[in-house]
């Protein structure tokens, strides 16, 4: 097993040798690496697409785009922000950081790692193609509903098909890994209930992963089919219906939110006991808390539905399964605060990310729970509103915990620590303007303006500037995230094996930055902890 | 920890065929939808099969409204129309109303009628003893016909509801699906 790329590919030149060995790595830390740029490069991208976006709606009318090309930026920043960003961000630190938590030498299934993340560049570079093709890319909404993908869909929309086929296929192989690996190679003495919690949260995401990307499988199937199959899945006319792929997409759609966000909850949850320096509050609260989360995320699908023609009964249902996921939340969001009561805080910029990620995560929750009320739903459903809504649990959700997380590992990864002074800088400019950029979404939602069209009401006018000047400052802040992270992997001050005063857990035992190969022989567990002090 | 690769591949095994079965339950959704639809009558969606009228109880002097809706889908050529918009009847009573269909395309077309009730939960009290909707229906170019519904609805049908509405969306068959075609591509087999 110690075959290295370096002997199997003689160093006929520089780039070779660079092509090779991040073609055929299996290590879990490079693999983590490529998936982490990925979705660093997607970011922008996708980002770039939502430029165009606030571009556009900065002044009712059209001025810049055409209402098609609209279509396709909102389609495609969807997309991408969700398989391309969150989720390969997510992928990548478990890759870097579960076999370092759990004390494992690599990844149980180090070729099939390579392959899950090989196969994503390859379905972006399908998806994005689209945007070239003729008749556009996909332009009818992430959520891809039948007709419009199905009978109205532009001719790439096959691509797109093929495209999140392979994204699946990346995601549940990953998933797999994941599971095995945390079930077969944790460091002896390390029980299921002695875990770090980010470890927890993913060994759940991977199960809500394996359940339900199969079901996307199956939905993005139907769609081929009834495109050039003749079959009728969602055709009425055949004996199909079109509120049908609604449920089977909701189905997956609902447990996937929760894949955005519960190793979110897993960063905040090491985060926050490093800097109040004491334990975790309610650690088996914690684990139970996510799993009931992920249990009750399969029976609330219908809540996406709420205006299309649903009985009673089921609204109800649905209502009442929704509201009862802020009571496991709500737990969550108890324990971190309850960590911070009387601990000693210190504010470096991990930390600041994490707290950003409680307070608007539980914002975004807040709106959540309103629009889980059926009546108040039929005037929220498909307005601004939601587009706030989903916006404050995905950007100062997901991805501020993302940042959180490179911000804490980062010196383990690199050996350097990172600027306090540009990461503060940054801190301070994203949070400012992700919510002058989201919240005014909540008052021209409540004033009824529709979401997912190019033109809007003149009487929105003062919320779309405010919200089109918060994302270019949003926007150029995430450039600094980038200047930043280059900073620190080219120098910096070194960075001690701790890094921080009050981290625990076994990836804090290993020197900085990681090497290639760490844990070849089980660590013992609870690890000894260097008492260094990085000032 | 490496004395454990069988349980690795229990658990790789494991995982694999729980992602194979979720792909097929995506599948298996389909006819789960159909039978929950048709079961509790959510949806408006009555049953795609005549009901058999010996199970008729008795003539209740309750009256209800029924009225007549129809729909052509996209593409379809069809003049499609009921004879009647509506109708006062007493439940558990047989009726039988007539829905008008002329072919207006240069060529022959085959439709499908897709019935819809509103409220939704109306739907299961509807009993089609006969229904133009059971089978697919040819018109040749020009060609017309009256095409008749035999219905009763059920004494059981809930205090609070005084009007049921019976909509039909006509749908063009796309000639692959065309049962006609179908049937000549099996005697041909034959």
């Amino acid at each position: 097993m110690v075959t290295r790329t370096e002997d199997l590919i003689p160093h006929r030149s520089p780039l070779l040798a660079f092509i090779a060995r991040w073609l055929l790595t299996t290590n879990h830390k490079e693999i983590g690496t490529l998936y982490l740029w990925l979705s660093f490069t997607l970011f922008f991208i996708a980002g770039a697409m939502a430029m165009v976006i606030r571009l556009e709606l900065f002044q009712p009318g059209i001025q810049f785009v055409q209402p098609l090309f609209y279509n396709q930026m909102v389609t495609m920043h969807g997309l991408i922000m969700v398989f391309g960003v969150v989720m390969p961000a997510f992928v990548g630190l478990a890759n870097w950081q579960i076999p370092m938590m759990i004390g494992a030498p690599d990844m149980a299934l180090p070729r099939l790692n390579n392959f899950s993340f090989w196969i994503l560049p390859f379905a972006f570079t399908l998806l994005l193609s689209s945007l070239f093709m003729e008749g556009g890319a996909p332009n009818f909404g992430w959520t891809f509903y039948a007709p419009l993908s199905t009978t109205y869909g532009p001719p790439s929309t096959d691509f797109f098909i093929i495209g999140v086929h392979m994204m699946g296929i990346s995601s549940v192989l990953g998933a797999i890994n994941i599971m095995v690996t945390i079930f077969n190679l944790r460091t002896p003495g390390m029980t299921l209930m002695k875990m770090p919690l980010f470890v927890w949260t993913w060994l759940i995401t991977a199960f809500l992963l394996i359940m339900v990307m199969p079901v996307l499988a199956g939905a993005v199937t139907m769609v081929l089919t009834d495109r050039h199959f003749d079959t009728s899945f969602f055709s009425a006319a055949g004996g199909g219906d079109p509120v049908f792929f609604q449920h089977v997409f909701w189905f997956f759609g609902h447990p996937e939110v929760y894949i955005l966000i519960l190793p979110g909850f897993g960063i905040a949850s090491q985060i926050i006991p490093t800097f109040a320096r004491k334990k975790l509050f309610g650690y088996h609260s914690m684990v139970y808390a996510t799993a009931s989360i992920a249990i009750l995320s399969f029976i609330v699908w219908g809540h996406h539905m709420f205006t299309s023609g649903m009985p009673l009964m089921g609204e109800l249902f649905f209502m009442y399964a929704t509201m009862l996921i802020a009571v496991p939340t709500g737990v969550k969001v108890f324990n971190w605060v309850a960590t911070m009561w009387r601990g000693s805080l210190t504010f470096e910029t991990p930390m600041l990310f994490a707290l950003g990620f409680v307070i608007l995560f539980t914002i975004g929750g807040l709106s959540g729970l309103m629009l889980a009320l059926v009546p108040a739903d039929f005037q929220y459903h498909d307005t601004f509103f939601v587009v706030a809504h989903f916006h404050y649990v995905l950007y100062p959700g997901a991805i501020f915990g993302t940042m959180a997380a490179v911000y804490y590992w980062l010196p383990k990864w690199t050996g350097h620590m990172y600027d306090e002074r540009l990461g503060k800088i940054h801190f301070w400019t994203a949070v400012i303007a992700v919510n002058l950029t989201f919240f005014p979404m909540h008052f021209s939602g409540l004033a009824g303006m529709p979401r997912r069209i190019v033109d809007y009401s003149p009487q929105f006018v003062d919320f779309n500037m405010v919200s089109s000047i918060g994302s270019g400052l949003l926007g150029l802040s995430q450039v600094l995230f980038l200047y930043i992270v280059i900073k620190t992997i080219r120098g910096g001050e070194p960075a001690s094996t701790r890094v921080w005063e009050g981290a625990e857990g076994l990836e804090w035992t290993v020197p900085s930055p990681a090497p290639l190969h760490t844990f070849e022989t089980p660590p013992p567990f609870p690890p000894v902890m260097e008492s260094d002090v990085n000032e | 920890m490496t004395e454990t690769p069988n349980n690795q591949h229990k658990h790789v095994i494991l995982l694999c065929s729980l992602a194979l079965a979720m792909f097929g339950f995506a599948y298996a959704l389909v006819p789960l939808y159909q039978i929950f639809c048709e079961v509790t009558g959510l949806n408006g969606k009555t049953s795609g099969r005549a009901a058999d009228p010996a199970t008729i109880s008795q003539v209740s002097d309750r009256e209800v409204t029924i009225q007549f809706l129809a729909q052509v889908g996209n593409g379809m050529p069809w003049e499609f129309r009921p004879t009647e918009h509506q109708l006062r009847v007493r439940l558990g009573e047989f009726n039988t109303t007539n829905y008008y269909a002329r072919n207006r395309a240069a060529q022959a077309v085959t439709g499908q009628a897709v019935p819809s009730v509103s409220p939704g939960y109306a739907a299961k009290y509807l009993r089609k003893v006969e229904c133009f909707c059971f089978t697919q229906q040819h018109l040749e170019a020009g060609e017309d016909q009256n095409m008749p519904v035999r219905f009763y609805i059920g004494d059981d049908l809930p205090e609070e509801i005084h009007t049921i509405s019976l909509s039909y969306t006509l749908f063009k068959v796309p000639a692959v699906q065309d049962t006609s075609s179908i049937a000549k591509i099996a005697n041909n087999q034959q």
